[in-house]
C-alpha cells in the first residue's frame, strides 16, 4: 500500500468518524434515550436477581452486560445496517464514487462508534454502579483494559462483516437487525454467566466477539465470584483471531458484495 | 358505525400485509418465534443461576406469565404509535390518510392491531415453550377464563389509549421517534411487576407502579391462569379478583380518555405547525 493509499484511507476515516462524534456533542438528547433507556432495562434485571436473592456479584454481571448492550445494538443499527440506510437515504452511491476507500468509511463508522457508545457505556456502567452499589475488585486493571479493546475490535470487525451483507438486502435489514437483538443477549450471557448455556453451547456462542468479551471482562472484574467459560488468557487469544478474521472476511465480503450489488443494480434502490 | 368497522379492518389488514410481506413465511415464522423465546431464556437461565432450576416454584410462574404477556405491551405501544411515523417518514402517505374521510384514530388502532396479532401468536409460542420445556402450572378454569377475558379486554384497552396517546407524543417530536414506543414500554417494564413483585422496588417507585393499568392486568391474568397456585406476593393479596378488574377497568377508561384527548391536541398542534407531512430524516 503507498503512502498516499494510507494517508486516504486515514482521512477517509476521520471524515467518516467525525460526524457521530461531533454529532452527539451537538445533540444532547442522547443521553436520556442512550443512556436513561438501556439503564431503566437494565435495573429491572437487576430487580430480577434482587426478587431472587442472587449474590450481589450478579448485579454486578447485569449492570456490565446492560453496558455492553449499547455496543451491541450500536454495530447492529449503526455499523451493519449503516450501509443499509445510506442507501435509503442517498448516500451510498455518493461514498462509492467518492475517491476514498469503502473499508475506510466502515472502519470511520467503527472508529466514531466506538468513541461514542464508550462514552454512552461508561455512563452506564457509572450510574448503574452508583444506584445499585456495586463494588469491582479488578484484578488486573491492564489485562482488563487490553480485554476490552480486544472486544472492541472484534466486535466492530464483525460489524463491519455484517455491513457488507447488510448491502443487499432491502426491507429485511430491519428485520434482521431487530431480529439480532434478544437471541445475542442470550447466547453472549449479557445477564447471566455464560456458563448457564452449557459448555458447548457456550463454546459455539463464542464466535461472537461479546461473549469471551464479557466472560473476561467478568473473571477480571469479579473474581471470587465468576467462574469463566475458558481462562482469561484463552479467551483474550481468541478475541485478538476473532479480531484478526472478521476484518480480513470484511474486506473480502466488502469487495464481493460491492460487485454484485453492482451487478444486480442494488446500489440505489429502494425497497420498501 | 360502518365507517369505523371499514377503517379498523383495512387498517388492520394493511398492518398485517407490513409486518409480514417482507419475507417469506418460514423465515417470518423463525422470526416470530426467535425473539419471544430468547427473551424468557434469558430469564430462564437468570433463574437457574440463582434458584438451581426449581421451576416449581411459584416466583418461576410468576415470572415467566409475566415476561410472556408482557409481549402485548411491547407489540400494541410500539405498533400503534409508530405508524404516523412510518406512513410519515418511509412511506410519505401521511398527508393522504388525513385527507381521506376516515376516523384517524380507527386507522392506528387497526394498524395496532396486526401487531397485536403478531403478539398473539408470540404469546402462545411462549405459554406452549413454558408448559412443554418447563411444566409452567397452567390451570384454567370457568371462573378464570371469564376473569382472563375480562382482564384482557379491559387490558387491551388500556393498552390502545396509551399506544393512541403516544401517537400524539411522536407526532410532535422532531428526535427520538422511533423509540418513543419501546422506551415507554421498557420504562413499564421496570413499574409494573411484570418479572418482579412491586415490593422490590424502591419504596418511592411503588406508586407509579400502583398507577399503572398493566400492574393490575397481568395480576388478574395470572390469577386466571395459575388458578390458586398464583404466587400472591404481599402487594395485592388482600385484593379480591372483583377489586382487581374494578381497579383495572378504571384505569382503561382513564388511559383511554386521556390517551384519545392527548391524541387529538397533539394533532391539532401538529397541523398548525405543519408537523403532519414534515420528514425529519432522522
Amino acid at each position: 500500500m503507498s503512502r498516499e493509499a494510507v494517508v486516504l484511507f486515514l482521512r477517509t476515516m476521520i471524515a467518516r468518524a467525525y460526524p457521530r462524534i461531533v454529532g452527539q456533542n451537538r445533540e444532547p438528547s442522547w443521553v436520556l434515550v442512550d443512556v436513561g433507556l438501556p439503564l431503566l432495562g437494565t435495573s429491572a434485571y437487576v430487580f430480577i436477581y434482587r426478587a431472587l436473592q442472587a449474590p450481589e456479584a450478579y448485579i454486578g454481571f447485569v449492570i456490565l452486560g446492560g453496558a455492553m448492550t449499547a455496543f451491541w445494538l450500536n454495530v447492529l443499527w449503526s455499523m451493519s445496517a449503516q450501509l443499509y440506510w445510506e442507501k435509503e437515504s442517498g448516500n451510498l452511491p455518493l461514498f462509492i464514487i467518492a475517491p476514498g476507500p469503502m473499508m475506510g468509511i466502515l472502519a470511520g463508522m467503527a472508529l466514531g462508534g466506538m468513541l461514542a457508545t464508550t462514552l454512552r457505556a461508561s455512563v452506564i456502567v457509572l450510574a448503574g454502579s452508583l444506584l445499585f452499589g456495586v463494588r469491582y475488585a479488578p484484578a488486573d486493571p491492564l489485562a482488563l483494559i487490553g480485554t476490552f479493546l480486544l472486544t472492541l475490535l472484534a466486535l466492530y470487525g464483525l460489524g463491519m462483516l455484517l455491513a457488507s451483507l447488510f448491502l443487499i438486502w432491502g426491507r429485511e435489514a430491519w428485520h434482521l437487525s431487530n431480529l439480532l437483538q434478544e437471541p445475542i443477549y442470550l447466547l453472549s450471557g449479557f445477564y447471566f454467566p455464560v456458563r448457564a448455556l452449557g459448555f458447548w453451547v457456550g463454546a459455539l456462542a463464542s464466535l461472537i466477539p461479546l461473549t469471551l468479551g464479557l466472560d473476561a471482562m467478568r473473571q477480571l472484574l469479579f473474581p471470587q465470584a465468576a467462574s469463566g467459560l475458558f481462562p482469561v488468557g484463552v479467551e483474550i487469544a481468541g478475541l485478538a483471531a476473532l479480531s484478526g478474521i472478521f476484518l480480513l472476511a470484511a474486506h473480502r465480503a466488502l469487495n464481493a458484495m460491492e460487485r454484485l450489488a453492482r451487478r444486480e443494480g442494488r446500489l440505489t434502490e429502494r425497497r420498501r | 358505525m360502518r365507517t369505523l368497522w371499514r377503517t379498523l379492518r383495512t387498517a388492520a389488514w394493511l398492518g398485517w400485509q407490513i409486518e409480514s410481506n417482507w419475507t417469506d413465511p418460514f423465515l417470518f415464522t423463525i422470526y416470530s418465534i426467535a425473539k419471544p423465546i430468547a427473551s424468557v431464556l434469558i430469564l430462564i437461565l437468570m433463574y437457574i443461576v440463582v434458584a438451581r432450576a426449581d421451576f416449581g416454584h411459584p416466583m418461576f410462574a410468576y415470572l415467566y406469565l409475566g415476561n410472556a404477556f408482557y409481549i402485548y405491551v411491547g407489540a400494541v405501544l410500539t405498533g400503534i404509535s409508530q405508524v404516523l411515523i412510518i406512513d410519515r417518514e418511509e412511506y410519505g402517505v401521511l398527508k393522504y390518510f388525513y385527507i381521506a374521510p376516515i376516523p384517524p384514530e380507527a386507522y392506528l388502532v387497526g394498524r395496532g392491531m396486526a401487531r397485536m396479532a403478531t403478539g398473539t401468536i408470540a404469546v402462545a409460542i411462549t405459554l406452549l415453550f413454558g408448559v412443554l420445556a418447563f411444566g409452567l402450572p397452567l390451570r384454567p378454569s370457568v371462573a378464570g377464563a371469564g376473569v382472563f377475558l375480562l382482564a384482557m379486554v379491559l387490558g387491551m384497552l388500556a393498552m390502545i389509549g396509551l399506544g393512541v396517546g403516544l401517537a400524539g407524543a411522536t407526532l410532535l417530536a422532531a428526535r427520538h421517534v422511533w423509540v418513543i414506543g419501546e422506551a415507554v414500554a421498557g420504562a413499564l417494564y421496570l413499574f409494573c411487576g411484570a418479572v418482579f413483585p412491586l415490593e422490590v422496588l424502591p419504596s418511592f417507585l411503588r406508586p407509579l407502579g400502583y398507577g399503572l393499568p398493566l400492574t393490575y392486568w397481568l395480576e388478574s391474568v395470572r390469577r386466571a391462569l395459575l388458578g390458586p397456585s398464583a404466587f400472591r406476593f404481599s402487594t395485592f393479596a388482600g385484593w379480591s379478583d372483583a377489586q382487581l378488574l374494578g381497579a383495572l377497568g378504571g384505569m382503561a377508561l382513564l388511559s383511554l380518555i386521556l390517551g384519545f384527548g392527548f391524541y387529538r391536541f397533539a394533532e391539532g398542534r401538529a397541523r398548525q405547525h405543519g408537523a403532519i407531512d414534515r420528514e425529519t430524516g432522522y
